[in-house]
């Protein structure tokens, strides 16, 4: 088991590597560069002898390789250097963003098991009856409607159902703060975009828990279970559940990589500065350290949330071994 | 003294898109105590869904056991609780399936799956049903039984799965076991072992056995009573002797000729049964065998023929069992 672990880290290596490559090239593509956008960006005009110094300043003069080699060992090093368009450190841009965005992440997440679970269960075992129609048409619902969609309703919502039985209306504050220090506080900010996406994340693994478990369910185990005479609770939770979640932990652990860095229209909505908003600015402004350090972190979460993944997996299912 | 069990115009059927499926036709059948009885046929004939019926185990939908009745040590199993029934299951009724692979759950170690009945029926405490569960596995045969408690089903071979299934059955000691197809899945060497054990632990610990199989050798073998079952009906019974050298249903017979024998010239051809089971959906009012029968008569399109006596504790359905009994013996 050991050996594997280690085995799994360093094959994150390559990955990323792979990743630093694609990433480098395919930002250098895209026509124009930071300094033009920052000196030029509003269509003024820009003196060519300023926007060469910038370059030169910015290092994007130095020959490709060499700017590829400072990337890479940059990222050795864990020094991700400065932001391109703010020219503050990356490190200090991302920390708080990537602080909040892991926090809403794992409660998106949370809201979602919490949802999906018995849902999805009382869906398989309640077959075609009216609760499976309902949790059916719920979880259809979470898949169709847009999360930022939800979270302006969830907005709106509160805002009227205050203003009626409060008086005055209240909506989730927009400064964040740390859990640490104020957790009243960043709960009651974070909470509702944590609803509106683990709504609609709840409502793929409701789905994948309901087939995984109505499968389970005709396998000849759990006749044999009954045939014991076990109670039909301990049937579902020890003998069936188990056995179904590999799909669904596939699922979640997937969408939770998806919220590190793709929260961008959530988060425009609840007006978090989240890493999801970064991204599109960092991309719009070609800030090539920026993007490149931000990509890195969301492949190194992907790749990293897999081996979580499949560690799962062998604690599931015990035929699943590593070696 | 009432039989052990006793089952009683048993209806069971499907309700599928298809149309209703009648797996299961008015059977009736006793099992006294201690004693070994088996019900052969081919697949498709009813018989597991017999069995499954017993413990009220088929799947509802679309399966229902629409008519009948089941007496168990007195008691009609087909009126109980569901509350009721799950005391049965497991406790007094225990059941062996046919397919050791997939009948252990892959994720739960075998001691658990042992030990929760024990602590589930019982009620005893984690350590005890730890104690009998090393037990069970020692009378079953298994070797090193503390190590195998702790490791999970694909860790064991067919047959030791076979064996621990044996053991969850005896957990309680029931007072019957419903063998279901219990070797079919494994290897020829295996599949004896297995009986044996099947039939030393029943006998000894005075446990009645329905032993549910296609396989006529371990019917000669260990049933003291065989029932023949086609197309959801019984159509011959007797003992072990009665059917093999006196079978009083061409269907037997046909069963009979279709396995290969040692005591035969290789040469010798074997007679498969021809045709296909019938389609259970459509059965009419006469013989479902006679599109298959040699020795259909005008008779056997008009009625079903009832179960009735050719001698003492001997039964068969046919029209023409008198004729079949005599020089046709000569022929097989």
């Amino acid at each position: 088991m050991y050996k594997y672990i280690v085995k799994r880290v360093l094959l994150m290596i390559p990955t990323l590597i792979g990743a630093a490559v694609l990433v480098f090239f395919i930002l250098r593509l895209i026509p124009g560069d930071v300094c033009e956008l920052r000196l030029a960006g509003s269509g003024l005009y820009a003196d060519p002898a300023e926007i060469e110094l910038c370059r030169t300043n910015l290092g994007l003069n130095d020959p490709i390789p060499v700017q590829f080699a400072d990337f890479v060992w940059g990222f050795f090093i864990l020094d991700l250097g400065d932001s391109m368009w703010t020219g503050k450190p990356i490190t200090f841009e991302i920390g708080l963003r990537f602080q909040l965005s892991l926090q809403v992440a794992f409660m998106a997440t949370f809201v979602a098991v919490l949802i999906s679970i018995p849902l999805g269960t009382i869906s398989a075992i309640k077959q075609d009856t009216w609760i499976d129609y309902v949790v059916r048409v719920f979880s259809i619902a979470g898949i169709a409607i847009p999360s930022f969609w939800l979270g302006i309703m969830i907005i709106l919502g509160l805002l009227i159902a205050t203003q009626k039985f409060l008086g005055t209306p209240w909506m989730p504050p927009i400064e964040y703060v740390s859990p640490l220090e104020d957790p009243l506080g960043n709960m009651a900010q974070l909470i509702w975009p944590s609803v509106a996406t683990g709504y609609r994340y709840s409502a793929v693994a409701t789905r994948m828990t309901r087939s995984a478990l109505l499968e389970v369910l005709r396998e000849d185990y759990i006749r044999t279970a009954r045939a014991k005479g076990l109670l039909e609770k301990v049937i579902i939770n020890r003998h069936a559940l188990k056995n179904s979640l590999l799909p669904v932990v596939t699922v979640i652990g997937i969408e939770f990589a998806f919220l590190m860095g793709g929260l961008v229209v959530t988060e425009q909505v609840f007006n978090l500065n989240g890493l999801g908003k970064l991204f599109v600015e960092s991309v719009l402004n070609n800030d090539y350290t920026m993007t490149q350090a931000l990509v890195m972190i969301v492949v190194a979460v992907f790749v990293f949330t897999n081996f979580v993944v499949d560690l799962f997996y062998a604690w599931l299912d015990p035929r699943i071994r590593y070696g | 003294m009432p039989p052990l069990l006793e089952i009683d115009n048993l209806y069971t059927q499907f309700f599928t898109s298809a149309g209703t499926v009648r797996a299961v036709d008015g059977i009736s059948y006793v099992v006294e105590e201690g004693e070994t009885v088996a019900i052969v046929g081919e697949s498709g004939c009813g018989k597991s869904v017999s069995a499954l019926s017993i413990l009220r185990l088929i799947p509802d939908p679309p399966g229902r056991i629409v008519e009948g009745s089941i007496r168990f040590m007195g008691r009609e199993l087909l009126q109980l609780s569901d509350e009721e029934i799950r005391h049965v299951r497991g406790r007094e009724i225990a059941m062996v399936f046919q397919e050791p692979m997939t009948s252990l759950n892959p994720v739960l170690t075998i001691g658990r799956q042992l030990t929760e009945t024990l602590t589930h029926h019982l009620d005893m405490d984690d350590d005890a049903a730890r104690a009998r569960a090393l037990e069970l596995l020692d009378l079953v045969g298994i070797s090193d039984p503390d190590r195998r408690l702790g490791q999970y089903p694909h860790h064991l071979s067919g047959g030791m799965r076979q064996r621990v299934m044996i053991a969850m059955a005896l957990c309680c000691e029931p007072k019957l076991i419903i063998a279901d197809e219990p070797t079919t899945a494994l290897d020829v060497t295996i599949q004896a072992q297995i009986l044996e054990l099947m039939k030393e632990l029943t006998r000894n610990m005075g446990v009645a056995l329905i032993i549910i199989t296609h396989n006529l050798g371990v019917v000669a073998r260990y049933a003291d009573r065989v029932n023949v079952m086609y197309a959801g009906k019984i159509i011959e019974r007797g003992t072990a002797l009665d059917i093999y050298h006196s079978p009083a249903h061409p269907y037997t017979l046909a069963l009979l000729r279709s396995v290969p024998r040692m005591d035969q010239p290789r040469k010798e051809k074997l007679d498969p049964v021809e045709g296909q089971p019938p389609d259970l959906t459509t059965l009419d009012e006469g013989c479902p065998f006679r599109p298959r029968c040699r020795y259909v008569v005008d008779r056997c399109a008009e009625e079903n023929p009832l179960l009735e006596p050719v001698s003492e504790g001997h039964l068969s359905a046919c029209w023409e069992k008198d004729r079949l009994r005599g020089p046709l013996k000569e022929a097989s």
